[in-house]
Parts: C-alpha cells; structure tokens; sequence
C-alpha cells in the first residue's frame, strides 16, 4: 500500500478579483512517485502549487503532509516543511557561484557566528550534495556562465539542500532542450529512488507517459481525476484535459473573404539565447474572415504577433500588409499601414495603468493632423471622440479622466480595444484578446471582431482558449513547437478533442494539408 | 610659461598631494560599492560626509581629543545614513527625492548648527579641531623619492588604503557581503531562501554612512581643521562616480579614485598658474564618461560571447 505524503482536499481559491482559479480542488500526491499534474493554460495548476508553496492562501480546503494537517503561510514555512519549488523563472544570481548560490542564507562560518564565510565547508557542501543527488557540476563556477539546462540543476538542488522531501517542479522542460530534457529526466529518476517525491507539471504528454507513475488532471479550476500513467493512453489524457464546458455561443454568417491582406512567408525567429522559436511559418488572412492560431501558449504564437505588428525584429522570412512588406518600419508605420494589435500582455504594451482612459485611447492618434490646432492637441475633438468611444464600448469608468489601474479588467481590455477598433483597420492581431476578463467583456470583445470582419477587416486571431479558437474562427491553424501541425479550412467542422490532440503534439497533418493555408 | 607648468605638475609633490586629494574620495567610493553591491541608490553620499565633517569638529571641541571628534564624525554620518535607511527603505519613499532631499537638508543644518554654536556662517575657526596625526613609515621614508611620495601623510591616509582590503573583505569574505551581492543581484532569489532583503539594504548604507563619514571627518580633521560650509564640494558624487567607473569593486573603485585625486591635485596646481582650473576640473568627468562607454561596450562584448558559447 503506498504512502499519501500530500493531500490537498478540497482547495478553493478565488483571487481578489473574484477570479476562480480552483474549485474543490483535490490532489494526492504518494510517497516516492513522479506525479504529472496536467490542465491547460489557466486550468489552475500553477496557483494551486502556490497554494502548497505558501505564496497563496486558499479560501477553502486543507493541506495534509505526512499525515498531519498543516498551515502554510509562506514560502519559508513550506520550505521547512520539506517542500521545494523549482521556478520556471530561476531565482539565481548569476555573478555568484554555483556554491554560493546553493549556501545563500545558510551560510557556513568560520570562528563562530559572526566569523567570516568559510567558503570551503560551503565548495564541500555544495559538492557533497551534487554527488549524492547526481549532478555534474562545478560548484565553484559562476552560474552566469551556465547553460539553461544547469541553471536548473542548481535551482533543483537549491530545494534539495534545504530539505525538500517534494519537489515540485513547473514546466522544467519548456526551457530545456532535447538533450537537457533527457538528461533532466535520468535525475529525477535518480531523486525518486532516493525516496524523493516529484510533482511534475507539463503540457507534454509524452512526457508525461515517458516519466511519471500517476497524474491528477485540472480542467478550468477543478480536478477531473487522477489515473495510473500506464493505465491511459495519451489520447485519454487529452480527453481529460481538454473539454468545453461553457459555450458562449456567438451568432456569425459564413465569412466571404476576398483579397489577401496579411501574407506570411516562411518566417522564423531565434530568442536571444538561440533556441528555434518560430520554424517556418507561412499563412495568409483575407479581408473579411477571421484565421484563429490555437495553441498551448509559449509555441511561438506571441513571438509570430510581436514581429507582425513591428515589436519584434522581421529577421528571416517575409510578411506583407496589402502586399507591401514591413521589413525595416517601425510600429508607427506599421499601424498607419492599418494594423491594430491586441497584446496578450495587457499592463505592458495595452494599456498605461497610470494613465487615463481618455490618454490611453488617444496614444495612436494624438500625433495626427486631424486631432491638432497648430501645434496643439484639438482637445475639444479628443474629448468628444472618447466620450463616444466610452458609450461604444460599453466602459464602465467614471469618466473619461478616471486613471486605467481603477477599472477592472474586463473594463481596460475595452479601453485597449476601443483604441485598437476605432482606427481605420485593415487588419486586426487579437492575441489573448479576452484572457483573464469576466463574460460579458468576452462576449463584447467577440462580437465586435466579428463586427469588424463583416466591415471588412482581416482578423488573425492567436489564442489558448479552444472555445474562442472555435467559436469565433473561420479557418484555423494549430500550431505545436514553432511551427504549423494542422490547418482547418472551416472551423466549425473541428471538435475540441481533435484540437486539442494537435495542440498538444499527439497528431500532425501532412505537410500538403497544412500547406493550403496559404492561397496562392 | 610651458616649461613651468610641466616643471610644477610633474614634480613628486604633485603625487604626494594626489594621495591626499585622493583619501576622502577613497573613502566615500569604498562605502559607496556596498550600496550600489546591495542595489540600492544612495546619493546621500554627500550630505553624510557633510554632516560628519562637522561633528568630527564638534566631537574634538567638546570632547577634547582626536578621538571623540573621530567618533562623533562617525555617529553623525551613520545617523544620516540610517535617516536615509528608514525613510527610503523601510517607508519605501523614492531614493533619489530621499536621497536629494537630505542632502539639501544637511547642508541647511550644518550651517544652523555652527551659527547656533559660533555665531557665523562661514567656517569654525573659533572651535578647537585636533589634526590627525602622520606618520613617517620607517624605511620607506628613506628611499628616495617614494619615501616624499608615500611617507609622512595623515594617518586616515594609510588607514583609507587599509580600509581597500577591508571592504573587499567585508563584501567578498563575510555572509552579509555575499548577501549584499546577492540582494543587489536578484532580491526576489534572496528573498526566497529567507534574507530579509529590506535588512540587508539597510545594512548596506550603515557601512556606506560609516566609511563615508570617515571621509567628511578627513576634510575637517586633517585637510582643514576647521569646517567650512559646502567643504564638501561635490566629493560625494566624485566617490560615485568613481564607484561606478571601478565596477564597483574596491580594487577598481580605488584606481578610480587616485584618478580622480590627481585631478584634483593637478587642478589645484594649476591654479596658481592662471590657467582656468575649471577646465582642467572637467578632465575626471570626461574620463568617467569614457570609462563608462568602454565599460558598457566590454560586457555587452562579454554576454555576445557567452551566448556564442552555448
């Protein structure tokens, strides 16, 4: 009989914006097992291993380790309590040493307490612990000078060293390589047989099937169950993970797209640190159709939006708006060229939080001819085209003065989207456009696109939510690792279980299938 | 007129009054790494020395040695920085506004309090300061020409080229150094192996605050033996500045000090010679912002190879 090491009963944790992020969430966890904790983006998974973590507090439910109920209010206390977080997002410094950053806060001494550092108990430390846990590391080198894949390794041991009977690792493959990843899993095999517990969070089901003995599947904030991997096929492990469950149903006639607006011809994108990001991405959008990108995020989608509307460098490959190419202009010439541009990341390149509703709708045309006398701003003009604006979009707010950081989110994204809406668009990059927002802000945000597509605008659509891939696309394309697995000409004939086996890299069409994304 | 310029500048005295120029700049940029290590902007450099130069002169006044003005120089411009700790760290008040706003402050009080206690504005010159004492190193004094340059300076002299090893010790050697570097590197990463991040930043400027009050009590104590209101001069963004061009570690960071020193030195020199000394002023600053450039390009250079590598 094996031995329950974790029980998370029961977890409720709504976030102060009356978000649900879990609901009665229920996770058991056996001593010495890798268990997968799976679920789609937003399914809740990361804040519930806050909640064990102790940077979150749930509202309901208990936490049971070993067999005693426990409180935990804060890292420190999960910490002391064995268990141990490895951050997708290293928290390291890179300046100081592999040892210095294992011993950071527990730092040997020489001469009593307040002696200085005795470096060479802490190498011996840092060096006993990489041989008894197997890791090849040079303890003395900087960490700066590391590859990603053993950055992780000292994050990994960083939780070892303090105690960490469960290791709770998120997404540890998604900065890896192959090769790291491999390498990655020999080590954690290695922990389990030492009588560590691993909590193993990914999208990659072949990973999953690969490395763990269990897994618990969240599906928008609830627990859908938990099964023996070898007892599942990764299609089933798909079915549990994927699922609509409310259908906002969004009336549209069938899109009559006419000429070409958007071109994309093999595009491709490095990150800084080499990894292929982008592979050879072509696509086309046609005025008056809506092409959705569904995918698991992190694929490539928020890099493919970035370099269309300019924030990212076009290095390889080409795009063309209405057959003119946007390689070298800026973004103020490519959204005078008619592009309008949804970014997934609201705070940073939607909206100015300090600013006000009437300075933030006005960012993209205060420069304009039609909005200046002399070299002022026509304020009488601005004023009375947000006030309009405001009534439009339905945004709830004070008035027109009210800073953004006051509204809620479903009223900012309004606020980006009636800046974004009201120019004159030829073509629209909605990426992410209702994440996070309540259902009549989605609601609203959808049928305005669809609005938008009637008027004539060609809408590229990236999203992770499959009801919105399905709901408001017109032809879609799925894409898994960079590149392009499968391309629906007519979304409505798609299932979310189909879907989602493409989005999570079960399935992959031939590359004539996909090819017919592009029209000429 | 050339030959007399060259004649003067480059004569062993010059080098001997560079270290002396050199000593409370020395002091304030030794104390200037551990904020700048721990991440945090101190521009109180200033006001610190300030307000220590003249409670190293009241310390000698009315405490009647050497040593109670030393120690008083040292209370007073701990008691700034901890002024500067409380209100910026823990009130979490903008840095740069706490930081300026008491500079102005001390250069007001300074000036307060020696009217409240002399009666003028000006200088100190009816209290009694003490002059710290110099020393001639045996042997070296007798080699000739290094035993002019080096022998015979004021005791905080040696003890600021000292203190070079002892903040190197401090911030490489110690566990509240590699915590400094480790808050000033990532406060997120510290903060989640349990330092408290906040406590280390107030650290920091307590051990600035110590050493650059050393520096203000150079000024009044061995320089001058009286204060001056403004003695300071801008010595405090100097020792920033030449933190910032030694990268912020003392080895660096006391290169750029003599550099700065020698300015000083020379521009003092050149004085006396007609020759605006103004624009020979504008030569360290020049020189920093080149050493900035080439600073900069060198570790973008650095993390292009790095990259490279993998």
């Amino acid at each position: 009989m094996p031995e329950e090491i974790l029980l998370m009963d029961n977890i409720t944790k709504v976030y102060a914006n009356g978000f649900v992020a879990n609901k009665d969430v229920t996770l058991s966890v056996n001593k010495g097992e890798i268990h997968a904790l799976c679920g789609e983006n937003g399914a809740g998974k990361s804040t519930l291993m806050k909640v064990l973590f102790g940077s979150e507090t749930p509202e309901e439910g208990r936490i049971v380790i070993k067999g005693e109920e426990v409180k935990i209010n804060n890292p420190l206390e999960a910490i002391a309590l064995g268990v141990g977080m490895v951050w997708q997002h290293f928290m390291l410094c890179p300046s100081l040493t592999i040892a210095e950053n294992l011993i950071l806060g527990m730092e040997p001494k020489k001469f009593g307490k307040f002696g200085p550092l005795n470096m060479a108990q802490a190498n011996k430390v840092a060096q006993e612990a990489c041989e008894k846990y197997g890791f090849k590391l040079d303890v003395t080198r900087k960490v700066e000078e590391l590859a990603v894949g053993n950055k992780q390794k000292v994050e990994i041991l960083k939780a070892l060293i303090r105690g960490a009977e469960i290791l709770i690792l998120d997404e540890p493959t998604a900065v890896l390589t192959p090769q790291e990843t491999a390498e990655l899993f020999v080590q954690l095999r290695h922990l389990k047989e030492l009588g560590h517990t691993i909590i193993f969070i990914s999208h990659h089901l072949d990973e999953v099937k690969e490395l763990c003995d269990r897994l618990t599947v969240l599906r928008l904030g609830k627990s859908v169950g938990t099964a023996i991997v070898a007892d599942v096929t990764q299609q089933d492990i798909s079915r549990m993970m994927v699922g609509r469950d409310v259908m906002l149903k969004i009336d549209k006639t069938k899109a009559q797209p006419t000429e070409t607006v958007l071109k994309i011809r093999d595009l491709t994108y490095k990150d800084e640190e080499g990894r292929d990001i982008v592979k050879g991405f072509s696509a086309s959008v046609r005025k008056g159709e809506i092409v959705g990108i569904a995918g698991v995020e992190g694929n490539g989608q928020r890099e493919i939006s970035e370099i269309i509307t300019g924030l990212l460098p076009l290095n390889n490959g080409e795009i063309t708006i209405d057959g003119q190419s946007i390689r070298g202009k800026s973004i103020r010439q490519i959204r005078e060229m008619g592009v309008a541009h949804i970014s997934e990341d609201r705070m940073t390149y939607g909206c100015s939080e300090n600013l006000s509703v009437k300075d933030n709708i006005i960012s993209d045309r205060y420069y304009k001819k039609d909005y200046k006398q002399g070299p002022l701003m026509n304020n009488k003009k601005l004023d009375s085209e947000v006030d309009e604006l405001i009534k439009e979009f339905l945004v709830k707010c004070g008035d027109r003065n009210e800073p953004v950081r006051m509204l809620s989110g479903g009223n900012m994204q309004k606020v980006v989207v009636a800046r974004e809406f009201s120019g004159d668009t030829r073509l629209i990059v909605a990426n992410q456009p209702t994440r996070g927002i309540d259902v009549g802000a989605t609601e609203f945000i959808r049928r305005k696109l669809v609005e938008l597509r009637d008027g004539g605008a060609a809408v590229l659509l990236i999203t992770a939510d499959l009801n919105e891939a399905l709901e408001l696309s017109d032809s879609l394309v799925v894409m898994c690792g960079g590149e392009i697995v499968a391309y629906f000409e007519d979304a409505s004939q798609v299932t979310d279980f189909i879907l989602g086996e493409y989005m999570l890299g079960l399935k992959r069409m031939s590359d004539e299938e996909i090819g017919r994304v592009c029209y000429d | 007129m050339l030959e007399q310029i060259f004649s003067t500048l480059f004569s062993w005295a010059t080098l001997k009054a560079a270290l002396r120029f050199t000593t409370p700049i020395l002091l304030a940029s030794l104390g200037a790494i551990f904020t700048a290590r721990a991440g945090v902007l101190n521009l109180n450099l200033e006001g610190t020395m300030l307000a220590a130069a003249l409670g190293g002169v009241l310390g000698c006044h009315y405490g009647g040695s050497l040593w109670t003005g030393i120690l008083a120089a040292i209370l007073v411009g701990v008691l700034i920085a901890a002024i500067l700790a409380w209100d910026g760290i823990y009130m979490k008040s903008n840095m740069v506004l706490a930081g300026t706003a008491l500079n102005t402050f001390v250069s007001g009080l300074t000036i307060f309090v020696l009217f409240m206690i002399t009666g003028e504005k000006g200088t100190s010159t009816k209290l009694t300061s003490y002059k710290m004492p110099s020393i001639d190193i045996p042997l070296i004094k007798d080699i000739p020409v290094l035993g002019e340059i080096l022998s015979g300076h004021s005791i905080l002299t040696y003890f600021a080229f000292i203190c070079v090893f002892i903040a190197a010790f401090l911030l490489f050697k110690t566990a509240i150094g590699l915590r400094i570097r480790a808050v000033g590197e990532n406060s997120d990463a510290a903060e989640s192996v349990g330092v408290n991040v906040k406590r280390i930043k107030a650290m920091s400027l307590i051990i600035c605050g110590f050493f650059a009050s050393l520096g203000g009590a150079y000024l009044s104590m061995d320089y001058v033996t009286w204060f001056q209101r403004e003695m300071t001069s801008g010595r405090g963004f100097i020792a920033l500045a030449a933190m910032n061009l030694g990268n912020s570690h003392p080895v660096g960071t006391m290169l750029a000090a003599m550099l700065f020193g020698a300015a000083e030195a020379i521009a003092t020199i050149l004085q006396s010679l007609k020759i605006p000394y103004q624009l020979v002023l504008m030569i360290p600053y020049f020189v920093t912002l080149i050493g900035l450039i080439v600073y900069a390009i060198r570790r973008e250079a650095k993390i292009k190879k790095l990259r490279m590598s993998r």
